[in-house]
């Protein structure tokens, strides 16, 4: 009964922002830190009290071939929680950054949407609701994209704009053909009836849909836009792109579709492993050679995606264990990144590496935390990145997938090369720069404060204890690929 | 058949369109027609031979009725992607202003 909380409390709290502010944008920022703290708590407490089990939400009372379903399960509250927790960081963030942008409340409800529409893809069970609530998320991101209303910023928003739209085309196209061959909506059901079809249903779907999430999670051969579109947006909503929307829009929707809905045909999968190696090279190559740290951060989000995919695509237990739990990891320490860009872009007013100087004197708690961000992506021991990237390694030699496997470390070294360029060049080199013309303010450290403290502590999600609390269920939905029929059909 | 493969055409044609135009407005319109194939697509599978309206009449079997949820999607989806055309051709006038063009190989103030 939770579940259409979630979708409902940031729709009220986006339509009244609208309604109630003025010139003034203090009740926008009170509404939407309130949303955003309720909607993190609602999304932690169904992740805890959910477990191995699933419960089904029935809209307007009707049963379900006739309605539309809200499923929650471990995965579905699992992406939930990491949604809401960049959420609230980004809110938190952005109070006094986006004071610099005319119109504030119009920022807080879009980003209300932007939640609304990534809540509702995540917990819906019905394909075309899944459709309407991906166009909400993306509306909302074309307009954040565009928010700072310089022309590089239209000219990213355009691009993005085009981009997703066909490839939601691309999505309708292959709704339509699962409803023409099913006759139903709901995505149990529509699991229950492929089988007994023709296989070259699933491939044509499957080539559909693949290539529609796929342009929306910016995998290698589709990934264009996010470049572009993640480094022209303001710090926070980069963070909400990079952090989230790709994962939720893309990663989520390809798990929950190729695992639960098609059962994980293996052509697909090595597809997925193929596309996923070739992200983890080439968008690393492009990203050492980027001076524009928010160009860099993006490319590198593409790579981090790449490591996802791979997971994925190997599809043993240890795999999807380790993809999983890159899923939540980068969404930490990607978001901090952002965040510490946007710290210093306000700063010291520029994003090119080349013209920051020794900034430990002058911001000690961005230079800081983006010294922990940089050696958990990079993959180094204490943190967090570290056990996720070992995971999926590991998984991808027990697999005798051997040459994944060395592509994943040529793919973790680049990344610790291109960090260590960002800490050299941006952080730690150069001359002392003794102060700086703005301050970063206590909202923003805050919230870079509280990811850098995660980005350590979520390292302890691997200890068999709390692991069998947080990782494994959700592993056991994603692998237990026809369970997920059963349990929303009630057989 | 022959209709399903025209429709088929039809959405080629507007990825055709969306690949090769040079103008803003030209790529907008073609994302429009990829959109309407994908519509006609929707209604040609609802759409049964010989068969009525969808309302309910004394004496009437189900079987004899065209299905009615597609064309209830539809309605949903013209409208979302009224929703993207227009805000794409708001962006498109932003760009004009900035740019003074609409030539997209004009504007590109990002690479790399």
């Amino acid at each position: 009964m939770i579940l259409p909380f979630l979708i409902i409390i940031p729709l009220l709290a986006a339509f009244l922002i609208t309604l109630i502010s003025g010139e003034k944008d203090n009740w926008a920022i009170v509404l939407s830190i309130l949303a955003a703290i309720s909607l993190l708590a609602l999304s932690t407490f169904s992740f805890f009290t959910t477990g191995n089990n699933t419960f089904i939400y029935e809209m307007s009372g009707w049963k379900i071939p006739l309605t539309i379903c809200l499923v929650q399960d471990a995965l579905s509250t699992f992406m939930l929680v990491i949604v809401n927790l960049i959420a609230l960081t980004s809110l938190i963030f952005s109070v006094s950054y986006i004071r610099h942008y005319s119109a504030p409340w119009k920022y807080y409800a879009l980003f209300m949407l932007l939640i609304t529409g990534m809540n509702g893809v995540i917990a819906t069970g019905d394909i075309f609701n899944l459709f309407v609530f991906m166009e909400i998320a993306l509306f909302a991101a074309y307009g954040l994209v565009a928010f700072g209303c310089k022309a590089e910023e239209y000219e990213a928003a355009f691009k993005y704009a085009v981009m997703g739209s066909v490839s939601s085309t691309l999505i309708l196209l292959g709704i339509g053909i699962l409803y023409s061959a099913t006759s139903t909506l709901t995505m149990a059901k529509i699991a229950e009836i492929l089988p007994m079809l023709d296989t070259k249903l699933t491939y044509w779907v499957g080539a559909i849909f693949l290539t529609g999430f796929g342009l929306k999670a910016a995998v290698m051969p589709f990934h264009a836009w996010l470049p572009d579109a993640h480094s022209s947006a303001p710090a926070p909503i980069s963070a909400m792109l990079s952090g989230v929307l790709i994962k939720s829009l893309g990663i989520y929707t390809i798990i929950r579709f190729f695992y639960n809905v098609l059962g994980a045909p293996q052509v697909f999968m090595i597809i997925l492993m193929v596309i996923g190696s070739i992200s983890i090279i080439v968008a690393s190559y492009l990203a050492l050679g980027q001076w524009d740290l928010k160009r860099l951060l993006a490319y590198s989000s593409i790579s981090q995606i790449g490591f996802i995919l791979l997971g994925i695509g190997i599809g043993t237990r240890l795999a999807v264990l380790g993809a999983v739990f890159h899923i939540f990891n980068h969404a930490v320490f990607k978001a901090l990144l952002f965040y510490n860009s946007g710290a210093l872009e306000m700063a010291i007013g520029t994003r090119d590496l080349r013209k920051m100087g020794n900034l430990k004197k002058a911001l000690p708690v961005t230079s800081a935390t983006s010294m922990i961000a940089s050696l958990s992506i990079a993959g180094l021991p204490p943190f967090n990145g570290f056990f996720s990237k070992l995971i999926i390694i590991i998984a991808a030699v027990q697999a005798n997938y051997i040459v994944y496997a060395v592509i994943a470390i040529i793919g973790s070294l680049l990344t610790l090369i291109y960090y260590m360029k960002v800490q050299r060049y941006g952080f730690r080199g150069g001359e002392v720069v003794e102060k700086t013309e703005i301050p970063v303010s206590l909202g923003m450290k805050s919230a870079m404060v509280i990811l850098a403290v995660l980005c350590i502590l979520t390292s302890l999600m691997i200890v068999p204890g709390i692991r069998e609390l947080t990782l494994d269920p959700v592993v056991s939905v994603i692998i237990n690929k026809t369970g997920y029929i059963s349990a929303v059909l009630g057989r | 058949m022959v209709i399903y493969i025209l429709c088929f055409a039809l959405l080629l044609v507007g990825i055709y369109g969306v690949l090769t135009k040079r103008d803003l407005i030209k790529i907008i319109l073609s994302l429009g027609i990829m959109g309407y194939a994908v519509n006609l697509m929707f209604i040609l599978f609802a759409y049964r031979t010989g068969a009525s309206y969808a309302i309910l009449v004394k004496g009437k079997a189900a079987a004899e009725m065209v299905d009615p949820l597609p064309q209830a999607l539809i309605l949903t989806s013209i409208v979302i992607e009224l929703g993207i055309t227009a805000m794409l051709v708001a962006l498109a006038i932003r760009l004009f202003e900035k740019y003074k063009t609409f030539d997209i190989t004009k504007i590109r103030r990002l690479s790399g």
